[in-house]
């Protein structure tokens, strides 16, 4: 493992600080009609931001700055963080065209995607602080962005949730530094077997707080479904979204470079939480009659599945590409599903019936997408579950696997409950949504199938 | 691309152009979809005098590299019966569906979707394919079944969904544990074969088969996992049961001679009695309770319940080594024999259901009564699908069961011997059962909607006939159809006996 110290290196996160800077300096001085302007900026950054990411996939490991690795895990996190953002900048630039805090919304969207992009590369526990600090700030003022009472509620949930949790991690950061004598991964990773076993056990529950409420994992999970309704709709979108993808890379990390060592049984405890957070997730949604509720405790139930491939980090290789595949799978089918309710303009079930008459593109999007969550082929989650599948089998943890299988399989009946409708007949009234408006969602549910058919084609 | 993959992609390609084109005159769709289906047919013909013996077509892509999976798909005389059987029931369906008015482009669309998903299950050689296929199968279907039944028919599509997606999971589960057994790991059906994966772990290969039976059982289906059928069938449009009693149900027979079997040869053999009981209460099971069935339709369809049942009791007394290799190699070409038949025979039956509720909006036997004298031809259709579903010699479903259960007893131990034996009770009570149907419907006085019952129509009775035809056809001269399947159910057997 080579170190270095080269800017250049880190080319993709700073075009997109750059692009978050400028777009503020510039919304300061453009008039309200004209802030689009900043979106087109903000989109440009990431863009660019996305071709720079690019070509160092495949370089062998290198760790930068002495926190920062640039592996696989980053690469694929970079993209995929890029692009989702990429996507909530499109969904966003109709709804909030001619808003009074337009720059700030994607400024702001934008330094929490930079955040969870640190917080999936980073090797160090101080750093990781610091990045769930700038992953979660921009996120509180976000979901308070429409400023009526529901968005308030959401945003100070949220803050407080966020705030304990982030001192409960930074207990366990305290904790893990006092016993390995180092805050650096691969310190922690040298240190932690001859630590006392309880002090590293609490080190490590604490830790995984954080982690956990930026996931959306149980019991760290209160906060979702009250952003997710309370706030936008894009802005639910990017928060149940986006930092859950740096959250569960960082989790991932975690495992494999500093956990290994530790003498307790940490594989077991993120079992558990993925059991009970998939679970929950699921039973919660069964209910819901508010599709961004239900979108709410789906996202949770994913959170789920997505830590199995975490607690079989490092035992098989099959974890690895597991997670990483799941995270982009994931982050593009729920986008899309979101990209549906803010193109049709309801988050009632109900008013969702007939919409096959109404938009039949919308509708084919939107089977597509939930399709796409249930796992069915061959979308892109199909191709996560089986490889994080097949990782909790490897791992030695099949009843993990078995236990996710009968929570996809319990899934479908609340994706169905949405699909069922849409297929029925018309409310009256409703108007058919633009081409623009649907555009999003139809981009989301193709990239979703592209990643599903040629997505492990070429790697 | 070979003659294969046209074969399945063509379907998909037509339902593509169909889901965009818009405003299309309903007759100008049903015909293309007609058209698609028949060039369809003649590619699968085409194949099927090209073979020669082993897997031929085969086309073999990367796709996955990372996890040893690709889009590998070849045909032998296990699959080219089935894809036959596709190929002339979705025709069939089509030519049945004619003079629809309800949402046509959508409802051709479909079906041509659920076309190539057949087809691909049928000629896939990699797990995951055969997965993906399979699972499109349960989607395509859920759709037909929400979107065009009748009756409480979401709840019923519900219910298949849900009961047919914890299959198909399982089904997932047991096809991870193969491609983590086999070293190195892939999910290449045919190196699978070669290579039996956990040959040195009985445990876990026990729990393999578990997981893939319970898929597959789900779907053949077997007893008592079989009870998202009946409603499922009761609630769904004539096309629809069509295919799903044709072709869906047959995804699990199939699975466990392709998969199942060749894969898992020391663990199918130990538990060759299990697999013999589950398809004995089966057979058994659904044939009793078809036979107080009121309502026609689920009356065919607790018949699917048993006549599958035959398919995995043979398959189980294939994997008896004690006995005679000869016999074994009957009780599969029969099992394979038997998808076929039941094809063409449940096909003709839901048609004429159909048929039926066109007429009148009901299943119920009490409500006819005469129809013979009121609807001649649609009674001599009725009457050679009955007789051949109850296995009268000179129809396809003799020359299955016949082989199937000499099969059985004929396996050289005692107990398959006796499971044989009872089975044969099943052909009774189902000869029963048919017998009190045509009594009940055909003959007597006229019910209270017989007068609303005529004759069928010529595009019904193009549709029907053919698979009537097919069914005496393959009764008289079964060689063809036995030509194709016996060097392939030998390979299986001596597969399973490794």
């Amino acid at each position: 493992m080579t170190m270095n110290e080269n800017p250049a290196d880190l080319l993709p996160e700073l075009l997109v600080l750059g692009a978050a800077v400028l777009g503020l300096l510039t919304g300061i001085f453009l008039p309200r009609r004209r802030q689009w302007a900043v979106a087109v900026l903000c989109a440009a950054g990431l863009t660019a931001g996305l071709v720079a990411a690019a070509p160092p996939v495949g370089d062998p490991g290198v760790m930068v700055f002495g926190a920062l690795m640039l592996d696989p895990i980053t690469h694929a996190v970079r993209l995929t963080v890029l692009a989702a953002t990429l996507l909530v900048v499109a969904l966003a630039a109709g709804p909030l065209h001619g808003h009074a805090r337009e720059t700030e919304l994607y400024v702001l969207v934008l330094l929490a995607s930079l955040g969870t992009i640190v917080l999936a590369e980073t090797s160090d526990l101080l750093v990781l602080v610091c990045a769930y600090l700038l992953a979660s700030i921009p996120g509180y003022a976000l979901a308070g962005f429409g400023k009526d009472a529901r968005g308030t509620e959401a945003s100070m949930k949220y803050f407080l949730m966020g705030a304990l949790l982030g001192i409960v991690m930074l207990t366990g950061v305290t904790l893990l530094y006092g016993v390995a004598g180092g805050t650096s991964y691969r310190m922690l990773g040298e240190g932690l077997g001859q630590a006392p076993r309880g002090v590293v056990a609490v080190g490590v529950v604490a830790l995984f707080a954080g982690v956990l409420f930026k996931a959306g994992g149980v019991p760290a999970h209160y906060w979702v479904p009250d952003v997710t309704e309370g706030a936008p709709p894009v802005v639910a979108a990017f928060v149940t979204t986006v930092p859950k993808v740096g959250a569960l890379a960082a989790a991932f990390r975690l495992a494999q470079e500093a956990l290994p060592g530790a003498a307790v049984d940490w594989r077991m405890f993120v079992a558990v939480v993925a059991a009970a957070t998939m679970t929950l997730g699921n039973l919660a949604a069964f209910g819901q009659g508010n599709v961004r509720r239900l979108l709410a405790y789906s996202t949770i139930s994913q959170a789920g599945y997505l830590l199995m491939p975490v607690a079989v980090a490092g035992r098989t290789d099959l974890a690895e590409p597991a997670l990483l595949f799941y995270l982009a799978a994931y982050a593009v089918t729920n986008l899309g599903a979101f990209a549906v309710v803010v193109a049709w303009g309801s988050d009632d079930l109900a008013d969702h019936a007939g919409l096959a008459r109404r938009s039949p593109a919308l509708a084919l999007a939107l089977v597509v997408c939930l399709l796409g969550l249930v796992g069915t082929p061959p979308t892109a989650v199909f191709v996560g579950k089986l490889l994080a599948f097949g990782a909790a089998i490897d791992g030695a943890y099949g009843w993990l696997a078995v236990l996710a299988a009968v929570n996809t399989v319990a899934s479908v009946f609340y994706y169905l409950r949405w699909i069922v409708p849409v297929f029925g007949r018309a409310v009256p009234g409703r108007r058919p949504p633009g081409v623009w408006a649907s555009a999003p969602a139809c981009a989301a549910a193709v990239l979703s199938l592209a990643l599903g058919v040629g997505g492990l084609t070429f790697r | 691309m070979t003659v294969l993959s046209a074969a399945i992609f063509l379907p998909l390609l037509a339902a593509a152009v169909l889901a965009v084109t818009p405003r299309v005159a309903d007759r100008l769709v049903s015909w293309t979809w007609v058209a698609v289906c028949a060039v369809d047919l003649v590619l699968v013909a085409v194949m099927w005098a090209g073979h020669d013996g082993g897997v031929a077509y085969e086309t073999r892509l990367t796709w996955m590299p990372s996890v040893g999976a690709g889009y590998h798909v070849g045909v032998d005389g296990l699959s080219l019966p089935l894809l036959a059987l596709t190929a002339v029931l979705f025709l069939v369906c089509a030519v049945f569906s004619l003079g629809r008015t309800y949402r046509v482009r959508a409802f051709a669309a479909l079906f041509l979707f659920l076309q190539t998903v057949c087809l691909g299950v049928f000629s896939a050689l990699d797990l995951v394919l055969f997965f993906v296929f399979f699972d499109l199968s349960i989607v395509g279907m859920y759709f037909v079944i929400a979107g065009w039944g009748h009756g409480d028919n979401v709840r019923s599509a519900l219910k298949f969904f849900l009961y047919t997606f914890v299959g198909s999971l399982a089904l997932l589960l047991g096809f991870i544990a193969l491609y983590l057994g086999a070293e190195p790991h892939t999910f290449d059906m045919v190196a699978l074969t070669r290579d039996p994966p956990l040959a040195d772990a009985p445990g876990p290969a026990a729990l393999a088969l578990l997981a893939v039976g319970i898929g597959l059982a789900v779907k053949t289906p077997v007893v008592p996992v079989h009870t998202w059928l009946p409603p499922a069938h009761t609630d769904a449009p004539a096309a629809g049961s069509a295919i799903l009693a044709g072709i869906l149900l047959k995804m699990g027979g199939y699975g466990l001679v392709r998969v199942a079997m060749p894969m898992l040869p020391q663990a199918w053999r130990a538990h060759a009695w299990l697999i013999v009981a589950l398809g004995l209460v089966s057979v058994l099971y659904g044939s009793l309770v078809a036979l107080a069935q009121e309502n026609v339709k689920r009356l065919i369809a607790y018949t699917s319940v048993a006549h599958m049942g035959y398919i995995v009791l043979a398959l189980g007394a294939a994997g008896t080594v004690a006995g005679d290799a000869a016999a074994r190699r009957i009780a599969v070409t029969g099992a394979v024999t038997q998808m076929v038949s039941h094809g063409l025979i449940t096909g003709a039956l839901f048609l004429l259901a159909g048929v039926l509720y066109d007429r009148a909006q009901v299943y119920d036997m009490a409500r006819y009564g005469g129809l013979a004298r009121r609807a001649p031809v649609f009674a001599g259709l009725v009457i050679v699908a009955a007789f051949a579903s109850l296995g009268l010699p000179g129809l396809s479903g003799f020359i299955a069961e016949f082989q199937i259960l000499t099969g059985t007893i004929g396996g050289g131990t005692l107990w398959t011997a006796v499971a044989g034996a009872l089975a044969v009770l099943g052909i009774l009570i189902t000869a029963g059962l048919f017998l009190r149907m045509l009594h009940r419907t055909l003959l007597g006085g006229p019910g209270p909607l017989t007068g609303r019952v005529t004759d069928v129509r010529a595009g019904e009775l193009t549709a029907v006939a053919p698979l009537t035809a097919l069914s005496l056809l393959i009764g008289i001269a079964p060689r063809p159809l036995l030509d194709m399947i016996e060097p392939a159910s030998a390979a299986v057997v001596s597969l399973v006996s490794r």
